[in-house]
């Protein structure tokens, strides 16, 4: 066992692990997507377990490492959704590339938003932001359902079936990537710097503003990425399907898996995924069993499963713990 | 604690692979209903007639496939009436449990999405409650789609014989229309009944809104009672009905209630009582006007499930009964086979009416029944042919 | 457009805005002694309706008075609240604050799937009241609409004075002005705030009963959005202040009813109405109408 052991521990610490994996994960993806290994269904659950990852750590970002109690994420996603969606029905119709720039251009209309919200921070703080993102998210829904060119309350129908395994395994290493990337420089400590105690930081000299709006800006975006995904997965959207519940459920993952800590997000969307699937027989009670493992897992764990930890393949090296064996 | 999340993501993706049941070989045949959510009476009814066709064929050997008798077998999943859910339970019953053909969803905000998904897939889905035309049209085409069908009227049909039953038997030139704009049936239902109403002369003086969950209507109706209409046409689902009927009456609105065929779960009346009688609504059938295949049904699912099956339980067993017809044609558990079938029946008689599909199309030609509430129960009133 | 139309209107406000308050009243309770947002309090409303069914279908042989119901509900809600402080709350209260936040969020979604596991269907509220309609100069209001306002303001005028006048409501005010100081004067601290939790979880369970009996078909989906709304009410108010709550319900009912009654917007703009504005207030003011900028010490 002690040399099973050893062998892991030296994979996992090998310097290309990650790219390795990354790699592999595309290939396979890539494989699934044109060859039939997987059948539908646990494609489908993958590739929402991967849209679920963008989400949780997209929201991680600002909930996790700023400290803010975001509850409009759902709204982001819609605006991603409907933007991609508009993109590739209306704008580009039938045409095979349109679907990455569609994506992209999700992720900006989301992140402009997300810039105005910023904007909206620097005044308010805490419970009041999570009123005023509660405030947008209801201003989207009811936005969206009032505009005939979307479909108004009935949604958008017929988007193509563009997101396949391997579009949302590149997403998904995009997002962890650049979040990763965000959190461990200055701006990062200096988000970190906000959640602890603003207005020390502030006097400090942290630029809070400009952290913030970072912080918003990059995790709308993915919010956005991940509502286009979405959108071209089931085809269909509607403005009551990015609603409050929807918020929930993200918000669900964010603190199961773990705030402040990617490793987390992944867990957290992979658990809450699969268990919503796996627990489908269970009919209302898997709504009433859930959250109950949620407020026990609280009670024991505040901060998360994985909270304020991180997978050693996210760390970088000056963060690593001196002591270990490299 | 580094490995958990590998070890989380190896034994969850084991798990989903390792989930089969080996089970007796039966045609598997994927029910898609609104068994939680906003209109849970829906999904019930559905799953009854369901279950009571099932048992029936059974009982009977079942279907022959490949010249033998081989039984069928129902997957149930739960889309809670909501648009993203039935997409994902499609998805689930067509790739994970391969079923040969998906009945339901009921809801057109289900349905719709739902026969996204089958159409793509290949897979043949009747509806068997879902009256909105989009549910076998194309999106971006405009034309029918091949694998996807329903066993009742649409409401362009339903539209028209309302407005001409206001105009005509109510003699009532002024309606007013309130109705959830959220929901894909009622929102149909609301647009083409004004379209008709306008164009055989009446005229719509309110046109109001609401979104799904809301309860207090009294902005609306206070707007409306301004407007004074003589009829309000309120097509909205059996949950809705009975606080906006209420909440009108205790403004001292005097206006004559007609509603759509999505009144139609008694449920309306348990939580309507009083105020819900004398409305007129649409329906697909009448249990009072039953041929004799209508009555083997009302009674076999009156023994069963002790009370009287409402139109989305004779609406799923004709759409079963249609299913079965076509795969026996077929003789083979084949998807494209089967939907060949179905398309091609010349006749079937159901408990809702004798039905057909029309050539290149997945609407059958149906006729419908105005029902009146009156002491407690359906009471019927009158026939529209289309 | 008259003036008959503007009082009715009016009176449907008075009524909703009612309800918001009695709702809000409770989020702003438990604000101001713990500083947590207790999400499960619109589900507490929900139960307060089904309890209020419960009571009557189990005792159905015997025609219960109206106020018992109502006293019942809210002895019974009111407990529920102070069990859920107790069990779930009480061991987090040293720790991060989103913790007891999510935490609020799984009870209200355990709350509210077990009566949907229960209550599968929608249900008929009894009907303990029988309304009157009142005809007056071309405006309708209801015996039931005066009861439901009347409740309300009498339910609010008791906590004003219980908080102004009582010991325990002084307590409760000193706990929100310094929680750390407060054992020290010999304040029960725990004892206080479990009752903060009873009074405030009591009151949204009047809410829902007086709600289920406004809206007589209840389902375990209806504490959801209203008391999301509630709570945007609370904080419109600002949170923490007793009056602000009262105000913020009332004005959210103004407004969603005026969004709704204006005579050439169709009524599809009533969300996007209300929302908005409520965020134009919160821009401009960000701590509400009454609240007050919390002092931060760094």
């Amino acid at each position: 066992m002690a040399t099973a052991r050893s062998i892991i521990q030296k994979v996992a610490s090998w310097r290309w692990v990650v790219p390795t994996l990354v790699v592999a994960g595309l290939l396979f993806a890539l494989l699934a997507d044109y060859r039939p290994i997987l059948n539908g269904y646990i494609q489908f659950v993958l590739i929402t377990i991967g849209i679920n990852i963008i989400l949780c750590a997209s929201l991680n970002l600002v909930n996790g490492y700023m400290g803010e109690f975001s509850v409009g994420h759902a709204g982001f996603m819609s605006l991603g959704a409907y933007a991609s969606a508009v993109f590739t029905t209306k704008w580009m119709p039938d045409n095979a590339v349109a679907f990455f720039p569609s994506v992209v251009f999700a992720g900006l209309v989301a992140a402009c938003v997300g810039f105005l919200l910023a904007l909206l921070s620097f005044k308010t703080r805490g419970d009041y932001l999570a009123i005023i993102t509660l405030a947008f998210l209801m201003i989207v829904k009811s936005a969206f359902e009032n505009i005939p060119y979307v479909g108004g309350p009935r949604g958008l129908l017929g988007i193509d079936k563009s997101t396949t395994l391997a579009w949302t395994f590149f997403w998904v290493v995009v997002t962890l990537w650049v979040i990763r990337n965000l959190v461990y420089s200055k701006f990062g400590r200096a988000i970190t710097a906000i959640r602890e105690d603003e207005i020390a930081a502030n006097a400090m000299g942290v630029r809070t503003r400009e952290a913030k709006i970072i912080a918003f800006v990059v995790s709308s975006f993915f919010g956005g990425v991940a509502g286009a995904l979405f959108a071209h997965q089931l085809q269909f959207i509607n403005p009551s399907t990015f609603d409050i519940v929807k918020s929930t459920e993200i918000l669900v993952m964010v603190y199961l898996g773990g705030i402040a800590s990617l490793g987390g997000s992944i867990l957290g969307a992979v658990i809450f995924t699969v268990l919503s699937q796996v627990l489908q027989p269970l009919g209302t009670w898997r709504m009433v069993i859930l959250p109950l493992l949620l407020v026990l897992l609280m009670l024991f764990r505040p901060r998360g499963i994985m909270g304020m930890k991180e997978l050693t393949w996210f760390l970088p090296k000056n963060e690593l713990d001196p002591t270990r064996k490299p | 604690m580094k490995y958990l999340p590998l070890l989380a993501a190896v034994v969850s993706v084991a798990g989903l692979i390792g989930c089969g049941e080996k089970a007796p070989p039966s045609v598997k045949i994927g029910l898609n209903a609104e068994l939680t959510g906003e209109m849970p009476a829906v999904g019930a009814s559905s799953k009854n007639a369901a279950e009571l066709f099932v048992e029936q064929l059974n009982a009977s050997g079942g279907l022959t496939i490949d010249g033998a008798k081989m039984p069928i077998s129902l997957n149930v999943g739960d889309n809670g009436a909501k648009a993203d859910q039935a997409a994902a339970i499609a998805q689930r019953l067509i790739s994970q449990d391969e079923v040969l053909a998906m009945i339901g969803p009921n809801a057109s905000t289900c349905a719709i999405p739902a026969s996204e998904i089958a159409e793509s897939l290949k897979c043949t889905m009747i509806s068997p409650w879902s009256t909105n035309p989009k549910t076998t049209v194309d999106a971006t085409t405009g034309k029918s789609k091949d694998y996807v069908f329903r066993a009742c009227f649409i409401d362009t049909f339903q539209a028209r014989v309302l407005a001409k039953f206001v105009l005509g038997t109510l003699n009532a030139k002024t309606s007013a229309v309130l109705y959830d704009v959220a929901s894909e049936a009622p929102n149909g239902q609301a647009t083409l009944f004004k379209e008709v109403f306008e164009k055989n002369g009446g005229q719509v003086v309110g046109f109001e809104t609401y979104t799904t969950g809301d309860r207090d209507f009294s902005a609306q109706l206070t707007k409306i009672k301004a407007a004074n209409p003589e009829v309000i046409f309120l097509p909205a689902y059996y949950g809705d009905v009975p606080l906006i009927i209420e909440q009108a009456r205790r403004l001292g609105i005097t206006a004559q209630f007609v509603g759509s065929d999505a009144w139609s779960s008694p449920d309306i009346i348990k939580l309507g009582g009083a105020n819900v009688e004398g409305a007129y609504f649409c329906n697909h059938y009448s249990t009072q006007i039953a041929t004799p295949i209508a009555e083997k049904f009302v009674a076999d699912y009156k023994a069963k499930y002790g009370q009287e099956p409402d139109d989305v339980a004779a609406l799923t067993f004709d759409s079963m009964g249609l299913l079965a017809q076509a795969i026996n044609a077929a003789g083979k558990v084949d998807r494209q086979a089967v939907r060949d079938a179905l398309a091609a029946i010349p006749k079937y008689d159901g408990v809702t009416g004798t039905m057909q599909f029309e050539p290149g199309s997945g609407d059958p030609i149906k006729s419908a029944v105005i029902l009146q509430i009156k002491d407690g129960k359906f009471v019927w009133v009158a026939n529209a042919q289309p | 457009m008259d003036f008959a139309y503007i009082v009715q209107q009016a009176i449907n406000a008075l009524q909703l805005g009612s309800i918001y308050a009695l709702i809000a009243l409770g989020y702003s309770m438990v604000y101001g002694v713990l500083v947590m947002i207790n999400f499960a309090h619109g589900d507490l409303f929900m139960l307060g309706a089904f309890l209020c069914f419960l009571i009557v279908s189990s005792l159905a042989a015997f025609t219960l008075p109206f106020f018992l119901v109502l006293l019942l509900v809210m002895v019974g809600i009111g407990l529920l609240g102070a069990l859920i402080e107790r069990l779930a709350y009480r061991p987090l209260r040293g720790g991060p604050r989103v913790s007891a936040i999510i935490t609020a969020l799984g009870c209200g979604l355990v709350i509210a799937n077990l009566t949907l596991v229960r209550f599968p269907y929608p249900q008929p509220m009894p009907q303990l009241f029988t309304s009157v309609s009142y005809h007056v100069y071309g405006v309708t209001i209801t015996s039931l609409q005066i009861l439901i306002i009347g409740v309300a303001v009498v339910l609010m005028l008791g906590l004003d004075f219980l908080i102004r006048k009582t010991s325990y409501g002084m307590a409760m005010r000193a706990i929100s002005f310094d929680v750390k100081t407060v054992p020290l004067m010999g304040i029960p601290v725990n004892r206080i705030i479990t009752l903060t939790f009873f009074i405030g979880a009591g009151l949204g369970g009047a809410a829902g009963m007086l709600y289920g009996t406004a809206y007589p078909v209840i389902a375990p989906s209806m504490g959801i959005l209203v008391g999301w709304k509630a709570f945007i009410a609370a904080v419109i108010g600002g949170i923490g202040s007793i009056r602000g709550a009262v105000l913020g319900g009332f004005f959210l009912g103004a407004v969603e009813v005026t969004a709704v009654s204006l005579p050439n917007v169709p009524s599809t703009y009533r969300d996007l109405i209300s929302y908005s504005l409520l965020l134009i207030i919160l821009i401009f003011k960000p701590h509400g109408f009454l609240g007050k900028a919390p002092n931060q010490k760094v």
